[in-house]
């Protein structure tokens, strides 16, 4: 089986995030950035299953700026055998949506003949969630998504245990499918320095988005980004009638 | 490193002594010895004593990172900081006096152990600013780690990586850079601490020839407990060209695993607790004599050589330290609320983080420059890593305390992880060369050196004249600040000017009026050495600023800023230092003291009577 992983370059998740000031987004520039943490867990995910010997390539899959370029480095260092960074420029990067990536996505894959890919649940820059079930109806694959369990499904099936609402689901895709990863699916491995010093030999091929003929119009517009709402200060009440009676007021609860 | 208090003064001192008998030999006075040539220096520090601007060391600011070694830093550097809030705890090494084998495993397998071992040999080749970063992460977590990492690879086996032959790198590198195999630095002993060559620890050959025999026993060595291979330092009787044997101390890389080495329980300290510190005895263990490091006799040179290679690590941790105990104190002030205002509206505290941030500026500003001047090649750095190792110790210590005081009976508590920090911090003044130590070491090498310029311009027609004219006239450093030092900045290049003026002449006029009795005015060359680390952490900050602006970095601004205030407040220091120094009253003084010190030691306690006289 040959994986193909896609991972993202995001604003780290320790980073306390401020609007700009022109309410067009959030500021990035001098902020630190990393792999989307989901995009951590899938890439281990396929690594672990080379080294279970049900896959026998991982590669590294990022739509982005030129400093995407660290990212796929880093996943180099982590297990994947290969990297392919499709570039655009920072400010195409900045207005880059699900479809599109799902869209390049598709083209690589139908090109290099991959049997699966593997992607985060979602991004925790935009949380879209829509990667994953997009790809897999371009390429009218099936889907495992919320993925927290992989196993081999024997006759060129995968099991896959998913995350839901109600609880666990269980079911069997068949090869060639998509993959998006949950949170506890599994705990990525740290890049260590004599890994990252063997990663610098390995290939990352750079595509240039012209060559695969996808269209990056936005279809969307950010209109304005503001900050949550300031949270009002409670207040204490007496006891619990006086509680019910505040909830009445307040229309939480009918009267 | 418990061990190696400093050793570097004392030799300083015998050395200064069979020297300056020539050096500033008045006309009168036939030197025994022709005097030795006067030589110049590149290092800022050691100009300073001529009282010299010479500034190719420190302008530009040398930081010269390439982009691949900074991405490579970069992608180790989030995943060693998890590493050090996941998998170890400090607070548990702290209690428990251990770091448990399987913490350091793991961190074994990130590389952190062989940052500095090329590649071939299974390190990471990291060059020591890339090191120094990584020192400062671990600093700012886990003191007590970094202890355990430093011993291991800045002094454990750092000989081995500067002396080894190629087949001992080839056999014993591999297994210390990946943490299979840990080291130990083994020098100091019962009765050896700052006074090196010293060691009682005996080596001698056997009669074949093949093998040291080794019979001694070592205290306070860091990794003792636990390490597989020893840096040992013991003497070794050499024959000499007459006939006769000498004793010389030799170092040698010993296995545990030779047979004969013990070591004991571990020491209960004030703070490192996480680092393992025991007393390790030789008993008749046979060394092959391929494991002698370095030349036999030149024991002393190694050593001198890897604590000098080592101490930028010092500085560097108690950089990441520092930056702790800020970020809490800013935590702490931006929501503590009395006296229906904010801790950070009042003009007390302001100033308090004012102080801790241009001490940590100061000190960042030396480390990066000086391990950025090792990488470029330069060798001449001793003065300059003493200084750092001196400044930042100190600096680290007062940061941690004033962050305590500002949160009040919380920062008491251990549950705040300060008053941890703090007791962590105390071993940083006293190892790896003590600090009292060391400034007499910063004020005798560099008056030595100016010394021997002295005498050189003393002898022949006229020279004591044209020393007492340039005395009066305050003579010329020679300086290119206006050139190197950003526009914005010039009045405290001017002040920086006139402070190395001013030290030049204060060394010189202590150098003849004591001649080679400023050996012993320590009154005098503990302030020259005060004033040279104000003066020397100056044009640190202001290279370091001025690299800044140039760079029209985001931050120019406050370092800008930050930068002239740390520098008004260092020249008027070393100013005071100068003028106290030179003082004619200082002689008094220094015999009040040694009057009152004589007196209560004489009498085994204080001498005062009680104010209720019972």
């Amino acid at each position: 089986m040959k994986i193909l992983v896609g991972v993202k370059r995001v604003v780290d998740y320790a980073v306390k995030i401020r609007v700009k000031p022109d309410r067009s987004g959030v500021v990035t520039e001098g902020v630190q950035h990393s792999m989307n943490p989901f995009d951590e867990i899938a890439l281990e995910e396929a690594v672990k299953l080379k080294e279970k010997k049900l896959a026998t390539e991982v590669v590294a899959f990022s739509l982005g700026g030129p400093k995407s370029a660290e990212v796929l480095r880093t996943a180099l260092a982590k297990g994947a055998d290969k990297a392919i960074h499709v570039q655009v420029s920072d400010d195409e990067a900045g207005k880059l949506e699900s479809f599109h990536v799902a869209k390049t996505l598709q083209k690589i894959v139908e090109q290099e003949k991959f049997d699966a890919v593997f992607l985060g649940k979602q991004a925790i820059d935009d949380d879209s969630s829509q990667t994953a079930p997009i790809l897999a109806g371009l390429l009218d694959w099936p889907q495992a998504l919320y993925a927290s369990k992989v196993e081999e499904g024997g006759s060129g099936h995968m099991k896959v245990t998913r995350e839901i609402d109600g609880g666990l689901d269980t079911i069997k895709v068949k090869v060639p499918f998509v993959l998006s990863a949950d949170l506890r699916l599994n705990e990525p491995r740290y890049a260590t320095l004599p890994n990252i010093m063997k990663a610098k030999k390995k290939p990352l091929k750079n595509i240039p988005i012209k060559d695969l003929g996808v269209d990056i119009t936005p279809q969307t517009e950010t209109v304005e980004v503001t900050e949550p709402p300031v949270r009002k200060a409670g207040g204490f009440v007496e006891d619990v009638s006086a509680l019910v009676a505040k909830l009445k007021e307040k229309g939480f609860v009918k009267a | 490193m418990l061990s190696t208090l400093s050793k570097t003064a004392r030799v300083s001192q015998t050395r200064f002594l069979r020297l300056s008998h020539s050096a500033a030999a008045t006309k009168d006075v036939k030197p025994k010895k022709a005097p030795l040539a006067a030589v110049d220096s590149p290092s800022f520090v050691m100009n300073l004593f001529r009282g010299k601007a010479v500034t190719e060391q420190v302008f530009p600011y040398p930081l010269n990172m390439t982009e691949e070694q900074k991405e490579t830093l970069g992608m180790v550097m989030s995943p060693l900081e998890k590493m050090l809030i996941e998998v170890n705890d400090v607070v548990k090494n702290d209690e428990t006096a251990d770091i448990p084998r399987a913490v350091l495993d793991q961190f074994a397998e990130l590389g952190t152990f062989g940052v500095l071992v090329p590649p071939e040999l299974e390190g990471s080749g990291f060059n020591n600013s890339q090191m120094a970063r990584v020192a400062e992460i671990v600093g700012a977590y886990d003191l007590g780690f970094g202890v355990v990492m430093g011993a291991h690879q800045s002094i454990g086996y750092k000989g081995i990586l500067l002396e080894g032959t190629d087949a001992q790198k080839q056999k014993y590198l591999p297994d210390l850079a990946t943490g299979r195999k840990f080291a130990a630095f083994a020098l100091t002993e019962p009765s050896t601490g700052s006074d090196a060559s010293s060691v009682r620890t005996r080596a001698e050959l056997s009669a074949d020839g093949k093998h040291y025999v080794l019979n001694g026993g070592k205290i306070w060595i860091s990794n003792g407990g636990f390490a597989d291979v020893f840096t040992v330092f013991a003497q070794t009787p050499i024959k000499q060209a007459d006939g006769s044997t000498k004793d010389k101390m030799s170092a040698f890389i010993v296995e545990r695993a030779f047979g004969g080495v013990t070591s004991g329980p571990q020491e209960k300290k004030m703070g490192i607790k996480g680092s393992n510190t025991t007393e390790v005895h030789f008993d008749n263990v046979k060394i092959p004599v391929e494991n002698l490091l370095g030349k036999e006799g030149e024991g002393f040179k190694v050593a001198m050589n890897i604590l000098n290679n080592g101490r930028f690590g010092i500085p560097a941790a108690c950089t990441g330290a520092m930056k702790h105990c800020i970020q809490k104190t800013v935590d702490h002030i931006t929501t503590r609320v009395q006296f229906g205002k904010k801790l950070e509206e009042f003009g007390n505290v302001q100033e308090k983080l004012v102080e801790m941030i241009s001490k940590l500026y100061a000190t960042e500003s030396i480390v990066y420059m000086l391990s950025s001047n090792m990488d470029r090649g330069i060798k001449e750095y001793q003065l300059e890593a003493a200084i750092g190792k001196v400044l930042a110790s100190e600096s680290a210590w007062l940061v941690c305390d004033d962050a305590i005081q500002v949160h009040g009976g919380m920062g008491f508590m251990r549950e705040t992880g300060l008053e941890r920090v703090l007791r962590d911090l105390r071993i940083f003044r006293i190892f790896e060369g003590a600090n009292d130590v060391l400034r007499l070491f910063i004020a005798l090498t560099g008056a030595q050196h100016a010394g021997k310029h002295l005498a050189q311009q003393a002898s022949g027609v006229g020279g004591m004249i044209s020393l007492a004219v340039s005395r009066v006239t305050g003579g010329n450093t020679g300086s290119n600040f206006g050139q190197v030092v950003d526009s914005s900045l010039q009045d405290s290049a001017k002040a920086l000017d006139q402070q190395i003026a001013l030290f030049g002449q204060t060394v010189q006029g202590l150098l003849m009026k004591y001649k080679k009795g400023i050996i012993d005015r320590q009154y005098e060359m503990h302030r020259v050495a005060n004033a040279a680390i104000d003066i020397y952490s100056s044009a640190a900050v202001l290279s370091r600023a001025t690299y800044v602006i140039k760079n029209k970095s985001s931050s120019a601004d406050f370092e800008r800023k930050i930068a002239t205030y740390y520098v008004e407040k260092a020249m008027r220091s070393s100013h005071r230092y100068l003028k106290e120094a030179a003082s004619g009253e200082a002689g008094t003084k220094v015999s009040t003291i040694e009057s009152l010190a004589k007196e209560v030691c004489g009498n085994g306690g204080l001498t005062m009577q009680h104010p209720v006289d019972l």
